[in-house]
Formats: structure tokens, C-alpha cells, sequence
């Protein structure tokens, strides 16, 4: 087994790793926020939301990049939005097959992937005019990305909001015992709009903007 | 009766389509700059709302959900797997006709609306109606007053939130907090004034 020797100087590995932290779909760009806050109560549900949206956003771009020669310039949106919307309803049937519950959790979102601004966004910012292996990589790239962000936020909210993880107990029931209590603050819905501005926050002082 | 004002309450207030169901995100903070832009994506957004959740409503219950093609004779097919693409569809012809028929007969109107007409086609609050009327199977009555709810709603939030936007400018926000840092913490802190709203029922 020999690695590539400078494989970060590659396109490809810059393309992937651009989103995921300098590029950041959700604490840059300000897209796709729709859906990040809704589905961070629980572990659980927000990993199972950030591999359905790589998936759909991996593809649709492959899928794009691949048709970008014919498609006609004046109708590509609805051409991209048909695209976007089967790959939408697969996932949410293969969810709804195999794990009803997280499907049930999830509730309108999953649907909402269709009108998520990362999806489109990359699809018109970066599969028009690319080769479908780099628009792949580009989208899951920006699916790890927006996956990231998501498990943070739900990490966050569902260590101090219910003192579990992946519905594991965490927080040992001594500190119970003494006196802690779960932040139940954490659970609603004004809890997940300060993180994100905290964590925004946290990444501008990091990177210096 | 009742039952429809509680639906309007609860779509405008307590389950505000922005502050509770974060939907719309994207648009809500691009455009709540400034409130003349933020009041007229609000009607776009009302006006948009209020027709395509109706109209959703017939597609479903008449072509999409299980047993609804019995008039076709086709009792046993159920299609509602094939809602995201109809519902997004329709929303997107809704808003070029709007787009269309505005231009058409309102000049005025079209200087103020038209520019936002297009980016409501994937605002997540519009398909994002259509789906939770599905889910909590409204009918056809009821889903009107959900649409128009949730329109006012939004619109509700966004105003407000060009309106402390403005004040903000003159803040003295930690810098890397500025612009979309902050908003995002003031509409944490106006989604928790908006609960307070939960339990008033008619």
C-alpha cells in the first residue's frame, strides 16, 4: 500500500476539504439552515439527516455534472429541482422501510432536502461547469460539511438538554443525585438558533474574519 | 369556528413556521436587511402561502394520497410517495403564473412583488406547509387558514427582525459576532419571546 505522497496538493482532496471548514455551507454561506436546527435534538436523528443530505447532495451533483452539456440553459432549475426531488424520495423510502422511527422524527424534513439551498446551490455554483467526479467529491464534501455543523449543534443540545448521547445515558446519576439538572432550555427551539450564532461566532475568532 | 382560530393562532404565534419549525431560514436572513425588502418578501410570502397550500391540498387528496384515484376506478393505488416532486412542482408554476399575472396586470404591484416572487419558489416555508398540512391531515377549509397562518407568521418575524436589525447598526457587536452571528442569536431570543405565546387557546 503506498499512499499518494502529497495528497492534500490534489484537487480533488481540495475540492472535498473546502467545504468542510473554510467554504462551511451552514456557518459560512448561511445556506441550508432550514433544515440544520430542526433536526439537532437528538444525535440520532441528525447523523441520519447529514448522510441523507450527502447522499442527495453527492448525487444530484454527479447526476447534473453528467447531463451538463444537454441540458438547455432556460429550464435547467426545474431539470435540477427533478433530479433532486427522486433522489429525495428514495431516501425517504428507503427511511421510511428501514427506520420508521428516525423517518417518523424527522417528520417533513427529509422533503425538505428538496428546497435545502446547498443542494441547488452547488448544483448551479459547481456541477454546470465541472466533471462529474469532482462534482461528486465537491458534494460530499459539502454533505460532510453540513453534517458536521449538524452533529455539533445536536452533540451540544442533546449532552446538556437530556444528558444522553445516541440515547445513551452520559451524565453519570450521581450528578443526578446532587442536584443537576438537564437543561431542558437545550430541547426547544430558541436554544438552537444561539448555538449556531455561538459556534459562527466561535469559527470567525478561529479563522480570524 | 373554533376549531379554525386556533389553527390561525397557533400557525401565526406559538408554532410560528420560522421561530418554531426554523423553515425559511435562508430568506429570512438575506433579506431582513431592511424593512421595506423584508414587508414585501412578507406578502409575497402570505399571498404565495395562501393560494399553493390549497391548491396541494386538491393534488393530494385527488390524485396522491392512498385510494384517492378511486374516480379513475383505480381504488387500490396509492401514490403519495410522488409528493415532494407534484408539490414542489406546483409551487414553482404557482409562483411563475403569479410572476406572469402580476406583471400583467399590476405594475405597481409588480415593482414591490415581483423581484421576491422567484426566490419564494425555494423558500423551504412554502413546500414546507404543504408537507405539515399532509402530516397533520388538515382539510381543505382548515388548510387555507394554515397557509394564510403561516404566511403572517413569517412575515410577522421577518419585519420584526429587519426592524431590530436596523437598531442593531448602531450596537456595538464583538466583532466576528457581527451581521449573521447576531441575527442568528436574536431570533434564538425572539423564537423564546414567541413561546410565550404557547397555551393561549380559544
Amino acid at each position: 500500500m503506498k499512499l499518494p505522497k502529497k495528497l492534500s496538493g490534489t484537487k480533488s482532496f481540495k475540492t472535498f476539504m473546502e467545504p468542510i471548514w473554510g467554504e462551511n455551507p451552514i456557518s459560512i454561506q448561511m445556506l441550508g439552515i432550514c433544515s440544520a436546527l430542526a433536526v439537532t435534538v437528538q444525535m440520532k436523528t441528525a447523523l441520519v439527516m447529514g448522510l441523507s443530505m450527502t447522499f442527495v447532495v453527492s448525487f444530484s451533483s454527479m447526476i447534473i455534472s453528467f447531463m451538463r452539456k444537454i441540458i438547455p440553459r432556460n429550464i435547467r432549475i426545474i431539470v435540477e429541482l427533478s433530479v433532486i426531488a427522486t433522489l429525495v424520495i428514495l431516501i425517504d423510502e428507503f427511511l421510511r422501510a428501514f427506520y420508521y422511527d428516525i423517518s417518523k422524527q424527522l417528520s417533513v424534513f427529509v422533503g425538505l432536502i428538496i428546497t435545502n439551498c446547498i443542494v441547488l446551490g452547488r448544483a448551479e455554483a459547481f456541477a454546470l461547469s465541472n466533471s462529474p467526479r469532482l462534482a461528486f467529491i465537491d458534494g460530499l464534501g459539502n454533505g460532510a460539511g453540513y453534517g458536521l455543523v449538524l452533529v455539533t449543534v445536536a452533540c451540544i443540545r442533546e449532552l446538556l438538554g437530556s444528558g444522553k448521547l445516541f440515547g445513551f445515558r452520559i451524565v453519570p446519576e450521581a450528578f443526578y443525585a446532587a442536584g443537576y439538572e438537564d437543561a431542558g432550555f437545550m430541547l426547544l427551539a430558541p436554544a438552537a438558533f444561539i448555538i449556531i450564532g455561538l459556534l459562527v461566532w466561535l469559527q470567525k475568532s478561529i479563522t480570524g474574519d | 369556528m373554533d376549531n379554525l382560530i386556533n389553527i390561525l393562532l397557533d400557525s401565526v404565534f406559538v408554532g410560528n413556521i420560522l421561530l418554531a419549525y426554523f423553515l425559511g431560514m435562508c430568506s429570512f436572513v438575506a433579506v431582513s436587511k431592511n424593512i421595506e425588502t423584508a414587508t414585501g418578501l412578507g406578502f409575497a410570502v402570505i399571498f404565495v402561502l395562501t393560494i399553493t397550500a390549497p391548491v396541494n391540498w386538491l393534488i393530494y387528496h385527488f390524485l396522491l394520497s392512498p385510494g384517492a384515484l378511486k374516480w379513475a376506478g383505480l381504488p387500490e393505488i396509492d401514490l403519495s410517495y410522488m409528493k415532494f416532486i407534484l408539490f414542489i412542482a406546483v409551487i414553482a408554476a404557482i409562483v411563475q403564473a403569479l410572476e406572469l399575472l402580476i406583471d400583467r396586470f399590476s405594475a405597481a404591484l409588480y415593482a414591490g412583488l415581483g423581484v421576491f416572487l422567484p426566490l419564494i419558489a425555494v423558500n423551504c416555508a412554502i413546500l414546507g406547509t404543504s408537507l405539515f398540512m399532509v402530516e397533520r391531515s388538515y382539510t381543505f377549509v382548515e388548510s387555507v387558514v394554515f397557509g394564510f397562518g403561516s404566511g403572517v407568521g413569517w412575515m410577522l418575524a421577518i419585519v420584526s427582525m429587519a426592524a431590530i436589525r436596523m437598531k442593531l447598526r448602531y450596537a456595538n457587536t464583538p466583532k466576528g459576532l457581527e451581521g449573521y452571528g447576531i441575527t442568528m442569536i436574536v431570533t434564538g431570543l425572539m423564537a423564546m419571546a414567541f413561546m410565550l405565546f404557547s397555551g393561549i387557546t380559544m
